[in-house]
């Protein structure tokens, strides 16, 4: 899982955190946090997309291998949010790449996000085994 | 014949046990943690994953490096298994290690490059008490051939307790664990990313998480050979020996922070000259 | 046997010619057919030898003729020393020469009528060995010169053409150093020694700048050194002993004359505290440095430890030598880490590997003499082959600093490539070098010595580092900013190819050449020999030569099968579009700069030069002592 931060206020974020801590513990389900693209299924936004990032989530997003899938976390990284109409953002993160998975929420809750991760995990099954399929 | 068996074992069942020995790790540290972690079986399922995934890749080389890694990883191990002469297993295991490095700086990407200069140091690091470890066995033996290491009356670690206590220290920096996880490290660093392997992904990252495999059973190998002697009750007290090394590598990832690199190359050179040769010239006063 | 005046006259004549060949064309023309009768010569002599039975023969008892005009020489090369040495106000080389030069002549006329029938000229496996590795390698080197030199001037416009000047003093170089390996009568041996030291001196000063004349006269006076030790040892031998041949001193073994021998040796062989003249030397042409440090000049010095080796067991001088040479092996190998010329990394690796061979030659028994005797085989080819791609690099980049090397697999191949084999050599399993460290180590333990072991365990891993790091930057794929054009010559290829070929040959051939070559060099040197690589051992070779050439090879076709996308390298998602630039934090285009790993506060030479040679002079000073006190 590859987690950025497009533009978001830091408060999605730290619940991100949170899900890696034991409380939570992400990994219990196999998911850890790695900051390479190369290595990543799922990339996790947080925050909504603005002009400097944009390109950057475009990147992130060519560098990492099929099948991914694409997790929004809070509001903002949905639909833009309460910066929806400013000047500088475009909106939520499907305006530059599809997005598998929305977790709404202001701020997202480990719960909610968890629940995000696991219907990801799903889908990427379905994509993987949607691709085997194809090579066939 | 038992000596082809034991390779094949090796070259079939090492990366089994390897996975399973780090999912096994992956648990325990989480439960120091206090947390639950995953399933045993996780590291088998990320390497499904891995080799179904599409191949991306920044040049034309890596695979080809990468691959090469690995098989000489392999035969260094099968040497190891087939009762080879303990030095040039050592030499050859330094030669993988030459090309994970080529092959990380063939990106001429700033993190991997950072990676594989980081590993270069932690090589400088444990190539001196490798072999002095070679040496110590071949003056406790008579040998350095494994086969014939393997069928002393007594086992090695009596006569060699310093190299023992050294190599453990530093086999965390083959184990990839803190406080010698400098080039590359199984958590997440934002200072250098994934580091050696920031640009492998799919069945390239597979590719080294096997040889990584292969290289942590070649290494409990080795801690194999301090313990075995030639009865063959000595192997289960060696196998049970081994496991709780690893254990306590575990458990010295956790409580331990990741050091600079001056002070992994000249802490394992302090320990290397004052366990392993303090070690070393006793036994060579002594044979 | 006439052959082998050839082999010495052929060299000669060709640099007494050199000089009247102005025109470039006829001077490239000269210069290879020079070298090509240089190895044809060498060639015959090997097979005349070989079918007469390939037994070590003596030869000319008398030679008064030959002795004198060697008197005559030896004045010359004084009168030319206090020349060069007024005309740049230096005293050091003169009060060495007209000391050692006076001593010799002095023993000549008191001795000479007691020292009648003594053989001048002794051919073994050793010499040899010796006399190919000059001719081949110093014959190649002289065809790389050619091209070499016309892209040199083409670059250096400051510095004065002296070619025909350069090329004279290669072959003069040549044929000293088959007069040196072929000598067994120490007058003989002195005199060709001291042509080498002049000789190199010259070479050394070709450009004339300041620099180049300072390390020049280093260069000088410690090989003069070296000279006076020399001499002493054939007062010495002439006086108490009554003969003059070199193989009678190790039979004889007197710790005097061994020990100022041997110091003539480290002198010739850059061992600590005298290094610091082949780190100068580097200022030279780089066929120069090639010729010096790879094939000749500080083989010289390792050739005559080698020829003693079997006086060094267990004594107060073979502990002196393999200290100094382990002691070298490991500082020398350190310091190479903070260097980042091309150049310089090669010479301190040259001192290195070359502390290691006086180390397993100090050590004086059959296994450390069968390690030095392989490691300089393919030490002088590895080593040559590495100075001529940095020379060609030199030429072509405009620069040497291996930063500059950075993706060179790009942009000059064929270069990377020859430069990779020749960095393989050095260090990776399997080829030579590494089968001999495993000798050496394996020695070390048996003859109990516990701080060469520590030195070859810590050396090792520190020569793996600066080895290491080199090659990475070479594979590094990076398109670089601007085209290069590959400027060099044909034969500098030529000579790059042979090298390289050579080098996997011997790596293929490596049981032959110990079994063939090595074998009978040290059973010629201690008249018995127990076997030093076992069957095991070969085995285990045998199946890392395949892995390591065979599984790249394999892997690249199967890798090639392999279906994959190329995408950008991972910059934290702000790469500009391609791999070579980023957006900075101005939103800017910044160019990506990889630097190596130089730990210049660690190991700099700075701070590890001045102990370690005063540790290294400290010990041979107290060696000498010993000797002294013992000795007489």
């Amino acid at each position: 899982m590859l987690h950025y931060d497009a533009s978001s206020c830091n408060g999605c974020d730290i619940e991100v955190l949170d899900c890696l801590t034991p409380k939570y513990d992400l990994e219990r389900f196999g998911v850890i946090n790695t900051g390479d693209p190369f290595q990543a299924d799922m990339l996790l936004i947080t925050g909504g997309v603005n002009s400097q990032t944009e390109s950057v989530v475009k990147q992130l997003y060519s560098q990492m291998p099929e099948p991914k899938v694409v997790i929004a976390v809070g509001i903002c990284a949905c639909t833009g949010g309460v910066f929806k109409e400013c000047y500088n953002i475009k909106g939520g993160i499907d305006t530059v790449i599809p997005v598998d998975v929305y977790v709404p929420g202001c701020a997202a809750r480990p719960e909610s996000i968890i629940d995000g991760v696991m219907k990801a995990i799903r889908i990427l099954d379905e994509k993987r085994a949607a691709a085997i399929k194809d090579r066939r | 014949m038992m000596r082809a068996g034991l390779v094949i074992a090796y070259i079939l069942l090492a990366p089994v046990l390897g996975a399973f020995l780090d999912g096994l790790d992956r648990v325990v540290s989480a439960r120091m943690q206090r947390r639950k972690g995953p399933s045993v079986l996780q590291p088998f399922y990320d390497l499904g994953k891995l080799f179904s995934k599409q191949l991306l890749a920044v040049n034309n080389v890596q695979l080809l490096l990468n691959l090469s890694y690995l098989v000489i990883l392999m035969i260094a191990g099968s040497l190891l298994f087939a009762g080879a002469d303990l030095l040039m297993i050592l030499f050859i295991l330094s030669t993988a290690d030459m090309f994970l490095i080529m092959s990380a700086s063939s990106d001429s990407s700033p993190y991997a490059n950072m990676g594989a200069g980081r590993e270069m140091i932690q090589v400088m690091a444990y190539e001196p008490l490798t072999l002095l470890l070679a040496v110590g066995f071949y003056l406790a033996t008579g040998s350095f051939d494994v086969s014939v290491i393997m069928q002393q009356p007594k086992s090695a670690v009596f006569l060699m307790p310093g190299l023992l206590f050294g190599f453990m220290f530093v086999a965390a920096i083959k184990f990839r664990k803190s406080p010698f996880d400098l080039s590359t490290s199984h958590h997440a660093h934002q200072e250098m990313v994934m580091g050696i392997t920031t640009e492998m992904s799919g069945a390239n990252l597979a590719i080294i998480n096997l040889g990584e495999y292969y290289e942590m059973v070649l290494m409990l190998g080795l801690f194999f050979l301090f313990f075995a002697n030639k009865n063959w009750q000595s192997w289960i007290v060696a196998a049970v020996l081994c496991l709780v090394i690893f254990l306590l590598e575990t458990l010295w990832d956790n409580v331990s922070a990741r050091l600079k690199w001056k002070k992994v190359l000249y802490g394992c050179w302090t320990v290397t000259f004052v366990a392993g040769g303090v070690n070393l010239l006793i036994l060579m006063l002594t044979h | 046997m006439t052959i082998l005046l050839f082999l010495i006259g052929i060299p000669a004549a060709f640099a007494a010619l050199f000089p009247f060949m102005r025109q470039q064309k006829a001077r490239g023309v000269m210069a290879y057919t020079g070298a090509g009768l240089v190895m044809l010569t060498a060639l015959a002599f090997l097979a005349k030898w070989l079918s007469n039975g390939a037994r070590t023969v003596v030869l000319y008892p008398s030679t008064e003729l030959v002795d004198h005009l060697m008197i005559g020489g030896d004045i010359i090369l004084l009168c030319l020393i206090i020349f060069l040495s007024v005309r740049y106000k230096r005293v050091l080389p003169i009060i060495f020469s007209v000391l050692q030069t006076a001593l010799v002549l002095f023993t000549e006329y008191t001795f000479s009528a007691r020292l009648t029938g003594q053989a001048h000229i002794k051919i073994d496996w050793l010499s040899i060995l010796m006399c190919l590795i000059i001719a081949f390698i110093g014959g190649f080197i002289c065809i790389y010169t050619v091209g070499y030199m016309k892209g040199y001037h083409r670059h250096h416009k400051d510095v004065k053409d002296r070619q025909p000047f350069f090329f004279s003093m290669l072959f003069l170089f040549l044929a000293a150093m088959f007069g040196l390996v072929l000598s067994q009568h120490l007058i003989w041996m002195y005199f060709f020694w001291e042509i080498t030291s002049v000789v190199s001196f010259l070479m050394i000063g070709y450009t004339r700048t300041e620099e180049a004349i300072d390390n020049s006269f280093r260069a000088l006076w410690m090989n003069l050194l070296g000279g006076l030790g020399f001499a002493v040892a054939i007062y010495w031998m002439a006086a108490t002993y009554r003969t003059l041949q070199l193989g009678d001193v190790v039979a004889i073994g007197a710790q005097l004359p061994i020990f100022c021998l041997a110091f003539a040796g480290l002198t010739k062989s850059a061992q600590l505290p005298f290094s610091s003249w082949l780190l100068g030397a580097m200022v030279a042409p780089t066929p120069s440095s090639a010729l010096l440090h790879s094939a000749t000049m500080v083989k010289a010095g390792v050739y005559l430890l080698i020829r003693l080796a079997p006086a060094f067991e267990g004594n107060v001088t073979g502990l002196v030598i393999s200290s100094i040479g382990g002691l070298t092996f490991i500082a020398a190998s350190m310091m190479a880490i903070a260097q980042n010329d091309g150049k310089k990394v090669l010479a301190f690796s040259t001192i290195s590997n070359l502390g290691l061979i006086v180390g397993c030659a100090g050590i004086g028994v059959e296994e450390t003499v069968w390690a030095a005797v392989f490691l300089m085989i393919f030490h002088s080819v590895s080593k040559s082959m590495l100075f001529q791609s940095v020379g060609a690099t030199e030429n072509t980049l405009g620069s040497r600093d291996i930063e500059d090397m950075h993706g060179l697999i790009i942009t000059v191949p064929e270069l990377a490539y020859i430069m990779g084999i020749g960095i393989a050599g050095m260090y990776l399993a399997p080829f030579g070098m590494l089968i001999s460290k495993w000798v050496a180590l394996k020695a070390f333990v048996d003859s109990g010595n516990f701080i060469l072991v520590l030195f070859i365990a810590y050396g090792s891993a520190t020569t793996m580092f600066y080895w290491t790091k080199w090659l990475a930057k070479l594979v590094s794929w990076h398109t670089p900013r601007d085209r290069v054009k590959d400027v060099t010559a044909k034969d500098e290829y030529a000579s790059m190819f042979f090298h390289a070929m050579l080098m996997l040959v011997l790596c293929l051939l490596l049981p032959f050449i110990a079994l063939e070559v090595v074998d009978p060099i040290v059973q010629g040197l201690f008249g018995n020999y127990t076997e030093v690589l076992s069957m095991d051992v070969l085995t285990t070779m045998a199946i890392m030569l395949v892995s390591v050439f065979l599984v790249p090879i394999i892997m690249f076709f199967a890798s090639k099968a392999a279906r994959r996308e190329v995408v950008p390298i991972y910059m934290n998602g702000i790469n500009a579009g391609d791999n070579r630039f980023f957006i900075n934090s101005f939103g800017e285009k910044e160019h990506l700069y990889l630097s190596n790993w130089y730990l210049r506060f660690d190991f700099g030479r700075r701070h590890l030069m001045i102990p370690s040679v005063v540790l290294a002079t400290a010990v041979l000073v107290l060696g000498f002592c010993l000797v002294l006190g013992g000795g007489v």
